[in-house]
């Protein structure tokens, strides 16, 4: 149980763990999203009564959490690390703690607890009930078995698992400032990307054009509306979902969006996910049987 | 007699639930043995992280036969309600007696039942009540199933008089076997009954009783904390929580970093105990907070906690970071650079924004003062600030803080002191154990602040419901009750009607804890012309006193003599007696008396009343229990002569005109 030393060891570890316990190993969404959640292989997945077990690491972007690079631990751009387990296992409470043991974490030395918080994500239209899992009072997973997605209840319910990587790592290798975590043996996290965060922040509170974000919006609304209806292919659609919930939340971040439209824009986001997700349900590979009321 | 032990062991339980959860277990299944015709000598639920537990003790072995007879329809009632009988009893129409009543000849049905063996009984009601238990918030996950539990449960343990009860929930059958703690105990532990179950979890790390977990947090805090001669800060509602996210709490105490210990104490605590639910410790001598704090862990660490205090003091560090970063970032700006901001905040859609609530409390903050004696400029200027704080960083990130920062903030802006305390005292008092504000200043902003609220969450139709008070109106007039009934204060609140009989109620239940009878208040509220709380309950107070006595209790019994003789009498002739009394028409010596009596008494009780002299208004009231007595012994009010009665009945009107001055003695019970 050697201590996972760099970034990459940490995600190479994950990756070896979760695949050794079946699980597909997938490659990041290439579309820009909030969180892993956003992906397909999460938010489609979770849906239907097809088992699914996959594990991926998504890049997320919360355009409002740069700081310039100033931060100790606040990105704009970051890494979560996402296991999804569809049905959930009976033992996927022991599974997570022996990932936390693969990556050097040895709960007999420190005191891991599962702190009640439920999850939910209005622009998706998705909640679930779990925890935040603590590792000597630092929150390092959030646990949750999925209720609904896109309005629709989740049927088997499956279990997702996301880590924060950058914190997870934080923890690991014991560094208070997220720019000085190991990134191999030679790269510093700074090295790769302190002046992303500079550039992006500026890019996301203040030279983002607005104009440019609002027609991409609405662009991004209209193609997805256009693609579920007529012979419909939710894929492409929900890629359109992913973008306009970008768009809106760069537009959040340049401070253009009131508070009583906020709520407007995040419904928007919200029909065309529940709409992407209602398609899906009608093609083979997300076939949904309701097995109950 | 033979005991029951049931387990409902899952994954971590909220811990906000836990007590909860346990309430609603032994309540569900005493009602439903009860309904069932079981007694048993007691019942005791548990819960913790991971399971829930009831014991009950004392549970015959068997359930008691059931005799009963049930009355059927009538003999000559149409066919198909005789079938419905037969149905619902199981018996055939020959099985059934007639009996005779008053109404006529029904069917009656004896049905006996003989008592089931109690497991039987058992294995039918525990599904039953795991299906009912109300969860806050609950969650489905077996496949194709809609059964639902707080988090995902894994096994049932439970037996009866040692031998397993079968029966399944959530498909999983019963059995004799638990776990212990996650992490400090290994494999299954069989156990049978209660009190090996209890200890072979406390073999295997898990205190079992939520109590004796708050004992070993509190008890390890102390010591923990005396050990660096420090105490701890006590907080009930942490050490509930921390209890229900540990089996087996272990305290270890860390450090806070010196570079922290400048920012104010508040911020600290509430960081250390919001986010990461630690006890803050203090200097016993001095009071002030130290640079330490205590955790509660779930494990005993094989290398004694060094690297749980680490990563907890690590974490602490960015967490006060980050507080810190705030309460310099705000203290950059003043208070009144933000009283601009406030335009930006809605207060409510109805109310407009912070700002002009903020105009509207300036505004009745300065009256107020002038009418208590404050100083008006401090209060509209303490007023105008109150808000401020609302928009700065840390009460952002901690509004339980608003207030508190204020003052912080107006004492760094170099803000008048009584404008500072202002800041933070005008939102008390927060709970029925807060103290109210005492300092005029304060008193003037934190009255504006909740009548304000008042009267405008009223006017915009947003009152209370019996199930929700969503803007806290009843805490807010319960405060303006107390600031003005503890302070003394002499201040007419001009209210709509609504609102002051919403006022009343809430007094009702202020007065309550004290002793004061809610009738009386109702007695004199009615009187529809007090608005001076602390005149209302002065009379109160009084009336209370009076009633007492011997001459008050026999006053009253006169009154509802007199006042039940005039409800019988104005509504046989349709008229209610409000005439003069005539008193060349009185003509028994004991109606002369109680006329003279009465002439005098009025006029003296108005006199007191006018002067506030309640106690001399009572004494006057005393003075009318003999005569009244008198004329209810010596006087026969339906006279023949309609003259006379009517005179009689007049006097009587008057009798319970002049009671009426000091309180609607109809209200009163008893």
């Amino acid at each position: 149980m050697a201590k996972a030393r760099t970034f990459q060891d940490l995600i190479l570890t994950l990756q070896s763990y979760w695949a050794a316990q079946g699980c597909l190993i997938l490659q990041p969404y290439d579309d820009q999203m909030g969180a892993g959640t956003f992906h397909p292989a999460t938010t489609l997945r979770a849906l239907g009564p097809r088992p699914w077990n996959a594990a991926f690491v998504q890049p997320s972007r919360r355009p409002s959490d740069g700081r310039y690079g100033e931060n100790p631990n606040r990105l704009q751009h970051y890494y979560q690390y996402q296991v999804i387990l569809k049905p959930a296992p009976e033992n996927v409470q022991e599974l997570y703690l022996g990932s936390i043991r693969a990556i050097g974490l040895d709960p007999d030395l420190h005191d891991i607890r599962f702190v009640e918080d439920d999850w939910e994500s209005p622009t998706l239209g998705a909640a679930g009930l779990g925890w935040e899992v603590w590792c000597d009072g630092m929150e390092i997973t959030q646990f949750t078995y999925f209720q609904q997605v896109g309005g629709i209840e989740c049927d088997p319910v499956c279990a997702e698992i996301t880590y924060g990587l950058e914190r997870l790592a934080m923890y690991v290798q014991n560094v208070e400032f997220v720019y000085d975590l190991a990134f191999n043996e030679t790269f510093r996290y700074g090295e790769v990307f302190h002046q992303n965060e500079q550039e992006f922040s500026a890019f996301n509170f203040e030279r983002a054009d607005t104009d440019i974000l609002f027609q991409h919006f609405k662009d991004a609304e209209k193609q997805c509306r256009e693609l579920l209806t007529g012979k419909k292919l939710p894929l492409p659609a929900y890629d359109q979902c992913i973008k306009a919930s970008h768009a809106f939340n760069l537009l959040d971040a340049r401070g253009v969006i009131s508070v009583t439209e906020r709520a407007a824009y995040i419904g928007r986001v919200r029909a065309l996910a529940q709409a992407c997700c209602e398609a899906w349900l009608e093609t083979p590979m997300g076939a949904y049987k309701p097995r109950f009321g | 007699m033979p005991d029951l032990l049931l387990e409902l062991f899952s994954e971590e339980i909220p811990a906000r639930m836990q007590a909860g959860a346990a309430r609603d277990l032994e309540r569900l299944m005493v009602g439903a043995l009860t309904d069932r015709g079981f007694l048993f000598e007691g019942a005791k639920a548990f819960a913790g992280p991971r399971r829930l537990t009831l014991a009950i003790a004392g549970l015959p072995a068997k359930q008691s036969d059931v005799r009963e007879e049930l009355k059927g329809p009538k003999t000559d009632a149409p066919p198909a309600a005789l079938e419905g009988f037969l149905k619902k009893t199981g018996l055939t129409k020959d099985q059934l007696k007639v009996e005779t009543t008053p109404k006529g000849d029904v069917y009656m049905a004896l049905i006996e039942r003989a008592g089931r063996e109690t497991p039987q009984v058992l294995a039918e009601i525990i599904p039953e009540v795991m299906a009912k238990l109300p969860w806050p918030k609950s969650m489905r996950w077996k496949p194709g199933s809609a059964v639902r539990w707080v988090r995902p449960l894994h096994s049932i343990l439970c037996t009866f008089d040692g031998e397993l009860v079968p029966f399944s929930f959530a498909g999983i059958s019963t059995g004799l076997h638990t776990r212990g703690h996650r992490f400090l105990s290994e494999g299954k532990i069989e156990a049978r009954r209660f009190d090996d179950y209890a200890q072979k979890l406390k073999a295997n790390h898990v205190v079992l009783e939520a109590e004796e977990r708050s004992a070993i947090i509190f008890e390890g805090i102390k010591q923990a904390a005396f050990v660096h001669g420090l105490e701890m800060i006590p907080d009930e509602g942490l050490l509930a929580e921390v209890c229900g996210l540990a089996e087996w709490p272990t305290v270890y105490v860390g450090t806070i970093q010196d570079e922290f210990m400048d920012v104010p104490a508040e911020i600290l605590q509430t960081s250390m105990r919001t986010h990461q639910k630690y006890f803050s410790l203090r200097d016993p001598k001095t009071g002030k907070m130290a640079n330490r704090f205590a955790l509660v862990a779930n494990m005993v660490a094989k290398d004694g906690g060094k690297e749980i205090v680490a990563g907890n003091e690590r974490v602490l560090r960015a967490r006060l970071s980050d507080a810190k970063f705030f309460w310099d970032e705000d203290r950059k700006h003043t208070l009144e650079s933000r009283v601009e901001k406030l335009k930006g905040i809605v207060f409510h859609a109805k109310l407009g924004t912070q700002a002009e609530r903020v105009a509207r409390i300036e505004k009745l903050a300065g009256e107020i003062a002038a009418k208590i004696g404050a100083d008006v400029k401090l209060a509209q200027r303490a007023a105008r600030l109150a808000k401020a704080d609302l928009t700065t960083g840390v009460v952002g990130e901690f509004p339980e803080l608003q207030g508190v920062m204020g003052r912080y903030y107006a004492l760094h802006d170099k803000e008048e002191a009584a404008v500072a305390d202002a800041a933070r005292d005008h939102y008390k008092p927060v709970g029925p154990s807060d103290a109210v504000p005492t300092d005029k200043v304060a008193i003037s902003v934190a009255l504006a602040d909740k009548l304000d609220a008042l009267t405008g969450f009223f006017a915009a139709g947003e009152k209370p419901t019996g199930s929700g008070d969503p803007f806290a109106l009843r805490r807010a007039a319960l405060g303006v009750i107390r600031i003005l009934l503890e302070n003394k204060l002499r201040y007419p609140l001009k209210l709509e009607s609504d609102l002051l009989s919403f006022f009343a109620d809430r007094l009702k239940v202020a007065l309550k804890e004290k002793g004061i009878r809610h009738d009386l208040i109702d007695a004199v509220f009615s009187l529809g012309n007090e608005d001076d709380l602390v005149r209302l309950v002065a009379r109160v107070e009084a009336l209370q006193a009076f009633l007492k006595s011997d001459d008050g209790t026999n006053l009253l019994a006169g009154y509802k003599r007199a006042a039940n003789i005039l409800k019988a009498e104005e509504k046989k002739d349709g008229k209610t007696f409000t005439s003069e009394v005539l008193e060349n028409k009185l003509a028994e010596p004991a109606e002369k008396a109680l006329f003279a009596a009465l002439t005098k008494a009025r006029a003296a009780i108005t006199a007191a009343l006018d002067k506030e002299d309640f106690a001399a208004a009572m004494q006057q009231m005393s003075s009318l229990r003999v005569p009244v007595d008198g004329f209810f012994e010596g006087v026969k009010v339906n006279a023949d002569d309609k003259q006379v009665r009517e005179n009689r009945l007049n006097l009587l009107a008057s009798l319970r005109a002049t009671l009426h001055q000091v309180a609607d003695f109809s209200k009163i019970e008893g």
